[in-house]
């Protein structure tokens, strides 16, 4: 992004000049702008940037809101957090989940699209088939897949049953309670993964296909060359937003076990069910501060790292 | 294949059956798909209209199809209330964001002043701070300044959104600059421009940016749920999770209750899904 060089004055017609004009038309253009700007910016202000370095201040204080006092306590909750397992447990199980749900989910939501965009006859239809899981409420959809992969009456078992295959545990054991909730999340997400890759397929100028088969490329070869490469941004918006979205998995998680949160010996336990836990079930405010910086600083990280090493040109 | 310009007969006849069987074969992997996708939607519709009885039978479809659990949900729980107040909140924070997002993509696209850069950065840097993180201090705030149990805390963070300016901003990027400043010469003012001039050009983006917003809200669960201690506040989502945590086993209740959720959302996207899907071009396309 880059500022534009300053227009001359003059470079445009402008309106006829009044006599009692003193500002400039770029310092009126100015004026305009921060207008606009003002009660946005205050908002940006008071909402988000006072609230994180609340965050950071109140990460250094005993703050528990059952008390009144908030003694200053320096580092001792971040020295505190290094030798929590439970928190390391979460951070885990956070790093499983964004490392199996963001690639599961590009990869199919881009292999449904290039499917689609292949077809003419009832995309429309197929795309909005694939679209509604997306529109359904996450808290329904979490019940609706506690229901189906229910150990005693689950729909799932009984096919896994009738076709001979012992029945499994899924949401019920330590062992397959985390991959059956990633299935659950990459499951929401898809159709909105899917309408992404189509967007970004349909803006591929047809001409550059045209071209690749008069030359006699192959399907894989079209799509090494051609297909990838200028998917690059899309691909890159999906895993940053989604690495971020994954990386604060809440509402699926605290909802699959709503009485028993983190599931089978915190098995599903995100980051984010973690500092809700500690900040708003034991009120331990300032020890919940100090999870949410690293959080914060791990998103940061991962996501700088990124846009670092994503982002490449493609010059044609 | 060659680059020949004359094919034999046998090619040509070749070539399509070829893309045929492709074309066929996408379809089935699609349809299959969408069986796998569906199915827990469709298992979820179903189990609503199933007597108490048949909950845990197992057959796919309800033998004798009733109503009874949406009566009991619409009668004996708080879900009208619950589903009104995610409409207002998700209705409120949807207009707002409309506005204020377009306002700040707008300007950020088609003005020059000092510092624009920076401001862009500064807001887009914002979807980089997690929620959690966010809640605590909103939380403390709220109770110290005695606003806890009002409509206005369960919304105000969701009143502009960094994304709906990043995406806002790429679409006010391909308004021709050439009709704003026509529209200057004939002497319209500046938020005259934004507001008759550039903002119809840009009704796809809009309608995306609406429904994003609307199904954000609708489905907000982390800050409602801290916040909110009445019942009478409860959001849609609050609400069913409680009531799930308290009925527990009453899954016929559940699946109505969320059925009943998903009405909104789907009467939305269906009234706006060509817009939706090439607002979301533009979004996908340069990051």
């Amino acid at each position: 992004m880059s500022v534009p060089p300053p227009r001359a004055e003059g470079a445009f017609p402008s309106a006829p000049v009044r006599p009692k004009r003193t500002l400039s038309l770029k310092q009126r253009q100015a004026l305009w702008a921060y207008s606009f700007l003002l009660v946005p910016l205050a908002f940006f202000v008071i909402v988000r940037f006072v609230p994180t370095l609340t965050a950071f201040r109140m990460s250094l204080f005993d703050w528990n809101t059952v008390g009144t006092e908030h003694p200053f306590v320096g580092f001792e909750n971040y020295t505190r957090l290094a030798s929590d397992a439970t928190f390391g447990r979460a951070l885990r199980n956070t790093a499983f989940y964004a490392l199996i749900g963001v690639p599961a989910q590009i990869a199919l939501g881009l292999g449904i699209a290039l499917l689609l965009s292949r077809i003419t006859a009832l995309r429309g239809l197929l795309r909005a088939l694939y679209f509604i899981p997306y529109v359904t409420p996450i808290v329904a959809a979490t019940w609706v897949w506690q229901w189906l992969l229910s150990p005693q009456f689950g729909p799932v078992n009984t096919v896994l049953v009738t076709l001979g295959l012992p029945a499994q545990s899924f949401l019920t054991s330590p062992d397959q309670a985390l991959p059956s909730a990633t299935a659950l999340v990459v499951w929401q997400n898809l159709g909105f993964q899917v309408v992404l890759f189509l967007a970004g397929l349909a803006a591929i100028p047809r001409s550059y296909y045209e071209a690749a088969s008069l030359d006699g490329a192959n399907g894989w070869y079209t799509f090494r060359r051609i297909t990838f490469p200028l998917l690059n941004p899309t691909i890159v918006f999906s895993v940053v937003t989604g690495t971020i979205a994954y990386l604060q998995l809440f509402t699926q998680i605290v909802n699959l076990n709503f009485t028993d949160q983190g599931g089978p010996l915190q098995s599903t336990l995100t980051v984010a069910v973690y500092i809700y836990q500690v900040a708003f079930g034991r009120f331990q405010m300032g020890y919940a501060s100090a999870l949410t910086v690293v959080l914060f600083a791990i998103i940061l990280v991962i996501t700088l790292l990124q846009m670092r090493f994503l982002t490449r040109r493609f010059d044609y | 294949m060659s680059a020949h310009a004359s094919l034999s007969l046998d090619e040509r006849r070749r070539r399509p059956l070829r893309e045929r069987v492709t074309t066929l074969s996408a379809y089935l992997v699609l349809f299959v798909g969408a069986i796998v996708t569906l199915f827990p939607f469709a298992w979820m519709l179903l189990t609503s209209l199933k007597p108490f009885a048949e909950l845990f039978t197992l057959a796919f479809l309800p033998s004798e199809p009733t109503l009874e659990n949406y009566r009991t949900v619409l009668g004996q729980t708080a879900f009208v209330r619950w589903f009104v107040n995610s409409l207002l909140v998700a209705g409120v924070t949807t207009l707002s964001v409309l506005f204020f997002d377009s306002l700040v993509g707008y300007t950020l696209a088609k003005f020059d002043f000092p510092g624009k850069t920076l401001i862009f950065v500064a807001i887009l840097s914002t979807l980089m701070i997690p929620t959690e993180m966010l809640v605590i201090p909103w939380f403390v705030g709220v109770v110290d300044l005695k606003l806890t149990n009002t409509y206005f805390s369960i919304l105000f963070p969701g009143l502009m959104s960094a994304f709906g300016i990043f995406l806002m901003r790429q679409f006010f990027e391909t308004v021709p600059s050439d009709l704003i400043e026509a529209a200057r010469i004939d002497g319209m003012n500046e938020f005259g421009i934004f507001w008759k001039v550039a903002l119809p050009l840009v009704r796809p983006a809009l309608a995306s940016l609406a429904i994003f917003t609307f199904l954000g809200n609708w489905n907000a669960f982390l800050w409602p749920l801290v916040v909110i201690q009445s019942p009478a506040l409860r959001t849609l989502p609050v609400g069913v999770a409680l009531f799930s945590g308290e009925a527990g086993t009453q899954w016929g209740l559940i699946m109505a209750a969320s059925s009943l959720a998903v009405i909104p959302v789907l009467l939305v996207f269906a009234f706006f899904q060509r817009q939706i899907i090439e607002g979301i071009v533009m979004t996908g396309m340069k990051g």
